[in-house]
């Protein structure tokens, strides 16, 4: 039993944007465990009115350096779902290789650079370089598979340029994606490697029961657009997302938080994985199995696990992907766009869950109204609760300040928080 | 990670001083910092050439003895005012790193409405505070500009060399078209996009164009850009005034011209 401590973390390191933790105890009783949000917002809502929808994409996808592609693609799906555009083939499917080359580098980045550190005891990647430089290589060659095919199919790896309403600019070369798809087979071992790398990783003893929200597979293991589900039995159409999320303004957040059946639920990979299990590639089902994760697991540490399971299923679908894309003669990369008021909604599942973006439009195709609803300022409300959870259990059981702290960094980092996005 | 964790660089056999450097953002997406993680053919020569003391997005622990300070962001907070301050003392050399420490970028489109306006229409009546959008030389001294919307890794890369050696930093006169044109495009004002590449300062190897997207102007004026007459050619081109305003408003570098151009005046 833990009698008194203060724990106080300013601007959380290894995570995406700026955040705090405090835990305070005193003569043995929880008095705080507050996850704070301080990010300066930019109002990207805001910003959009009175901009032509071709602005939306360009503009949107700067709510995000790590998500870029995600807000992008779901900027574009929200303009074209209020258009009445529906996306060829072609389209869809490389615009899904895109998503999952995106996923695998956000994936590896935070499993490796930013989590990983935690397990190994050390204060950032950097050590490892001296330390065990086959791992650094191999981290840096999967994040650097995932970016140029990033470059690849969507021109940039970062703040994509060929990604335009009613499909690409240009298309990318097929003699480079067959290349590809040799270099995706080529980095299963490094996958490999990584599940063992984290099997010898002990993940805290810590869970609380939480719903999950994430898009609802049909045939697949869904990533653009769909229905919505929770692990509560909640289902609800792309457009209602409002009723999903349910956004609220507390004081200890510049993030808006949401919340659903309980006080809180989570989003990301570990929802997904747990909601759309059986749609995973039987590879990264083994996987999954092989840490012990079946549906539904409500360990936050495990949303660690659910990335790496991940991983493995989009590099064996982007393969699928790459050979349906080259099986075919393709067809002209874009369609007209005519502009039509009205509202479109988009949800897409990016690295850290699921994103809603959603547009009024006039006749113009001028935005009147934009509201965009981020997956970490979905996953706020859960942090502070598996916080407060965390501190009471660990209090309970008297350990270390030092121990303490750590395990609650560990918890937020297990989000993979994207604050500056959540804020936007 | 003060510990030194690569050998020192060489250049021409000397070696090469590993200034200590340190990296800061105001509000942003931390995407131009992401730029240096995404650099990963040539992120272990990248760390080899300088000594990074602190990177909150990628480290724990650092300190505040760093000679070069990478500021990516605008200011839209007073609190960010005083930190960048604070980055300022401390630092020889401060750079603004990225469009939004340049120009205010994305960020500073908030600057076209009323404050009040703006914070109701997200927070609504939950009070949250923000200010006018500023880049970082309306409020510090800057010594150095890199451009971009996300940055150019390549430019970086140069540019820290130069720090590093103590040599020149010369940034291109030309603007993008000089680029685009060396890396034979076909010019999209032919096929109806509208493109900023010829007010544009280079570096970027014409980014966007080469993927058949016009130029956002993400890196500012090039040296002696005409923009009222680029303004003229979209005219005839048969570009809405609205076209041309969101192409010259968004990064932030051609806002000045915008403001007569709204209102019904050439610039
Ligand atoms: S300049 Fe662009 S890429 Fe860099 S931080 Fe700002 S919005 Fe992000
Ligand atoms: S496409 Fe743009 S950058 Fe290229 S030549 Fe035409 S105007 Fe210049
Ligand atoms: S082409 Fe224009 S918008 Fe694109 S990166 Fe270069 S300067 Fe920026």
């Amino acid at each position: 039993m833990k009698v008194n401590c203060d724990i106080n973390v300013h601007h959380l390191t290894r995570v995406e944007g700026h955040g705090n933790i405090k835990i305070s105890i005193q003569d043995g009783v929880l008095r705080q465990a507050t996850w704070e949000v301080v990010e300066t917002p930019r109002f990207f809502e805001a910003i959009l009115v009175g901009k032509k929808w071709d602005n939306a994409p360009w503009i949107c996808g700067r709510i995000c350096g790590i998500c870029s592609i995600g807000h992008t693609l779901a900027s574009i799906r929200a303009v074209e779902n209020a258009f009445l555009m529906v996306p060829t083939l072609q389209t869809t499917r490389l615009r899904l290789l895109l998503k999952h080359m995106e996923t695998l580098q956000s994936h590896i980045l935070h499993l490796y650079f930013l989590a990983a550190p935690d397990f190994l005891n050390i204060g950032s990647v950097f050590p490892l370089i001296k330390s065990s430089p086959e791992v650094v290589a191999r981290a840096a060659g999967l994040k650097k598979l995932a970016n140029d095919m990033c470059d690849c199919v969507g021109g940039r790896r970062l703040h994509p340029t060929t990604t335009v309403v009613g499909g690409f600019t240009m298309l990318p070369d097929r003699k480079e994606l067959a290349v590809f798809r040799e270099r995706l087979a080529d980095s299963i071992p490094g996958l490999v490697a990584t599940v063992e790398l984290f099997k010898t990783f002990s993940l805290p003893d810590f869970s609380r029961e939480t719903e999950f929200v994430s898009l609802k597979g049909a045939q697949d293991y869904p990533f653009i657009g769909g229905d919505l589900i929770s692990t509560d039995g909640v289902v609800k159409g792309e457009s209602e997302y409002r009723q999903m999320t349910n956004e609220y303004l507390v004081d200890q957040s510049t993030s808006k938080w949401s919340k659903l059946s309980r006080e809180a639920f989570a989003v990301g990979s570990l929802a997904r994985v747990n909601n759309n299990f059986k749609f995973l590639h039987p590879l990264a089902q083994d996987v999954a199995a092989e840490f012990g994760l079946t549906p539904v697991n409500h360990n936050p540490y495990m949303n660690n696990i659910a990335q790496l399971v991940e991983c493995v299923h989009v590099v064996y679908d982007s393969i699928q992907l790459i050979d349906e894309l080259l099986g075919v003669p393709w067809q002209e990369p874009r369609q007209l766009v005519t502009p039509k008021a009205g509202v479109g909604v988009a949800a897409v599942e990016v690295p850290r869950g699921i994103l809603y973006h959603s547009y009024d439009f006039d006749e113009a195709g001028h935005i009147v109204k934009c509201d965009c609803i981020i997956p970490t300022s979905q996953n706020h409300a859960n942090i502070q609760y598996d916080l407060s959870a965390l501190a009471e259990k660990f209090a309970a059981e008297g350990i270390q300040d030092r121990e303490l702290e750590l395990l609650a960094e560990m918890l937020v980092r297990a989000y993979d928080p994207c604050i500056s996005c959540s804020v936007h | 990670m003060t510990e030194t964790p690569v050998q020192p660089k060489t250049f021409l056999g000397v070696p090469v001083y590993r200034p200590k450097v340190a990296f800061f953002e105001l509000s942003s997406c931390e995407g131009c910092q992401l730029q240096i993680l995404n650099n990963e053919a040539t992120l272990l020569d990248f760390l080899s050439l300088v000594e990074v003391v602190k990177f909150r997005e990628g480290m724990s622990g650092g300190t505040d003895d760093y000679e070069i300070a990478f500021v990516e962001g605008s200011i839209t907070r007073p609190d960010e005012e005083e930190r960048l301050k604070v980055i300022r003392k401390n630092a020889k050399v401060l750079v603004a790193f990225g469009s939004c420490a340049c120009f205010g970028g994305v960020n500073q489109l908030k600057n076209r409405f009323n404050l009040d306006w703006v914070k109701k229409e997200v927070y609504g009546d939950h009070p949250i505070e923000t200010s006018e959008v500023k880049p970082l030389d309306a409020v510090v001294t800057v010594d150095l500009k890199i451009y971009g919307c996300p940055v150019k890794k390549e430019e970086v890369e140069r540019i820290v060399t130069a720090l590093a050696i103590g040599s020149e930093i010369v940034y291109p006169k030309y603007p993008v078209c000089m680029e685009c044109k060396a890396n034979g495009n076909i010019c999209l004002f032919d096929v109806g996009e509208p493109c900023l590449g010829p007010i544009t300062q280079g570096g970027c190897d014409a980014w966007c164009p080469n993927s058949r997207s016009g130029c956002g102007g993400c890196r500012g004026p090039a040296a002696d850009s005409n923009v009222e007459q680029l303004i003229c050619i979209m005219e005839q081109y048969g570009f809405s005034k609205d076209t041309i305003i969101d192409r010259l408003e968004c990064f932030g570098g051609f806002a000045s011209y915008v403001g007569p151009l709204r209102s019904g005046q050439k610039p």
